[in-house]
């Protein structure tokens, strides 16, 4: 495979910005997009069964709050789902996992009769730990985006002979057909002055 | 023979698959000296475009040299011949045709029946693009049965490289019918969303046709910085607003003339539009992101005109049908009427006013054709435009 490197017959350097955006390769961004709807079931879960999850960790009490951390999820699965850069929300989601884990760990008392449903709990919470960081690193670590050479050849290919401030209008010459533009009297923002 | 297959969603593979037959006395058999892979064909390689079979030869985008002929073809085309063969396959006998309308020719779809379930009334067939519409294997191979070929083909003269004129087939005159619809003045202000191939085809026509302004608005870095050569204002909108931008370069009254180069899988930079669309599209309630298509009913000056050249397969939801009826826009949309343009702008590539292999990023033989349908998906190594040498 070759990638071309040859620029066009003529152009100005465009100014070239530096871009610190990385594009991480499609399985990490695949993962990434799978977190984020993991996200918004698991919130939309805890705020409607939020009663039943602290039942069910024998902790009645922890009903408001896993309730707000399904808040907490709706919020990072739209922000992953939601933009073009999802790292600073996966890293989130690993801050939110060890805000999970410290607030499962009591749980685990031997007062509690469902520290066995704890310990599932939190078992799960260490395997989705587990994805969230490695998503998290490979999105971190993603190569960034073009090289300034790369933009810098593309910056020149202009595909008009002559600067495109020169070429504009060339084709003046041609005549919009009437049965795609319409008849002249329904035709929006002809040559009258704006 | 050697071609590109669709075995299933984001899988094709070059397989040996039968030579093609003529097997209609308008019929010709080119054997295909370049090809290209098209934005369009990324919908089949993500199956959002239904009616594709295992099978499938891809490819709409591709020229070669005639090698055999029907014998109703009348001398049109006589083997040796260099052509460029147009993505829309067309009778030139039928109503459509006649007024030049081609891409909704009432005869070369041969599976019209069902395109008729899909849309009211079905269109032209096309070549390696679902059963919807016909079912026509592609020219993402080395050789392609050209049905209807004495209408279905664009001679190209010997001074132009296959580079120069491949994307006659197109891209070219896909972005050139976009400027054309939207009827440019020197007083306008063209939008273009997508800096993809289509998107910098639009540009560089919206310019040649005297546009005052360009702006192109996208979020790819090196196709933002090629659309800012071609003569256009860029816009990132993973960076600024392309509402706020827009207005800000058009003294708050928007650009009068709005072009959508993106088509069903948009990507819009808003949070919650781009998670209601992806929601509704995993429910099946809708089957198209339309965030380019509402962002253009809602900045575009009024009385102004959308022209969508992007593709679309299906439904899209929440379209802002107020805006676009109290502002009187005018909404143009269509596959492009290839052949309608095809002269003039041969003639224009040989008069040099444009030389459109500017948009090649990525060469290579049919075999990588499996591997660089996933770089161009992924937009990695920079890449914009395939072309493949069976």
């Amino acid at each position: 495979m070759a990638r071309d490197s040859d620029g066009s017959k003529s152009g100005a350097l465009a100014r070239i910005a530096p871009d610190s955006r990385r594009r991480p390769d499609p399985a990490t961004e695949g993962l990434a997009q799978g977190l984020g709807w993991f996200s918004l079931g698991l919130g939309a879960a805890e705020i409607f069964g939020g009663a039943a999850i602290a039942r069910w960790l024998g902790k009645p009490e922890l009903t408001p709050v896993i309730q707000a951390y399904g808040v907490r999820e709706i919020v990072t699965g739209v922000g992953i789902l939601g933009t073009t850069d999802p790292t600073p929300w996966i890293w989130g989601r690993v801050g939110g996992d060890a805000v999970d884990i410290a607030t499962v760990l009591p749980a685990l008392e031997e007062t509690n009769p469902r520290r066995g449903n704890a310990m599932i709990a939190l078992m799960a919470l260490a395997g989705v730990t587990a994805l969230d960081l490695v998503c998290a690193r490979n999105l971190s670590e993603a190569p960034l985006r073009p090289s300034r050479r790369v933009r810098s050849d593309y910056g020149r290919r202009s595909g008009f002979p002559e600067s495109p401030e020169a070429m504009r209008g060339r084709a003046r010459d041609f005549e919009p057909p009437l049965d795609i533009v319409g008849p002249q009297a329904m035709r929006a923002w002809t040559s009258a002055e704006a | 023979m050697r071609a590109l297959v669709w075995h299933g969603t984001q899988d094709i593979r070059c397989d040996t698959v039968p030579d093609p037959e003529i097997e209609d006395d308008r019929d010709a058999i080119i054997k295909v000296t370049a090809c290209a892979i098209c934005g369009s064909d990324l919908h089949l390689y993500d199956h959002v475009i239904p009616a594709m079979k295992k099978g499938d030869i891809l490819g709409h985008e591709f020229m070669g040299e005639v090698v055999e002929t029907g014998r109703g073809l009348n001398g049109t085309l006589k083997k040796g011949e260099r052509v460029v063969i147009p993505f829309i396959i067309t009778c030139g006998e039928c109503d459509q045709c006649k007024r030049g309308f081609f891409s909704v020719c009432e005869r070369t779809n041969r599976n019209r029946n069902l395109a008729d379930k899909a849309f009211g009334h079905g269109t032209a067939g096309l070549f390696g693009y679902s059963h919807l519409t016909g079912g026509y294997a592609g020219g993402q191979a080395e050789y392609v049965r050209v049905p209807f070929a004495d209408r279905t083909h664009i001679k190209v003269p010997d001074s132009l490289t296959d580079e120069q004129v491949l994307f006659l087939g197109d891209i070219f005159p896909t972005g050139w019918q976009a400027a054309v619809q939207a009827d440019i003045q020197p007083t306008d202000t063209v939008a273009i969303w997508g800096a993809g191939p289509v998107g910098q085809m639009a540009i560089r026509s919206a310019i040649l046709l005297g546009a005052k302004q360009v702006i192109c608005i996208d979020s790819v870095p090196e196709r933002l910085e090629m659309a800012r050569a071609g003569g256009a204002i860029v816009i990132d909108n993973t960076h600024e607003s392309p509402v706020e931008r827009l207005n800000e370069l058009t003294q708050g009254k928007g650009p009068e003339k709005c072009i959508d180069a993106v088509g069903m899988e948009a990507h819009s930079p808003r949070a919650v539009e781009q998670v209601y669309d992806r929601v509704k599209q995993a429910m099946m309630l809708e089957s198209d992101r339309g965030s380019v298509l509402r962002e253009m009913i809602y900045v575009c000056r009024p009385a102004g005109i959308l022209s969508v050249p992007g593709v679309y397969g299906g439904l899209v939801d929440k379209m802002p049908m107020g805006a676009l009826m109290n502002k009187g826009l005018t909404l143009r949309a269509g596959q492009t009427h290839v052949n309608r343009w095809s002269d003039d702008l041969v003639r224009r590539i040989e008069e040099g006013q444009i030389d459109p292999s500017f948009v090649i990023t990525h060469r290579a033989g049919l075999e990588q054709g499996p591997e660089l349908y996933r770089t161009f998906r992924d937009k990695k190594d920079n890449c914009i435009k395939v072309v493949l040498r069976p």
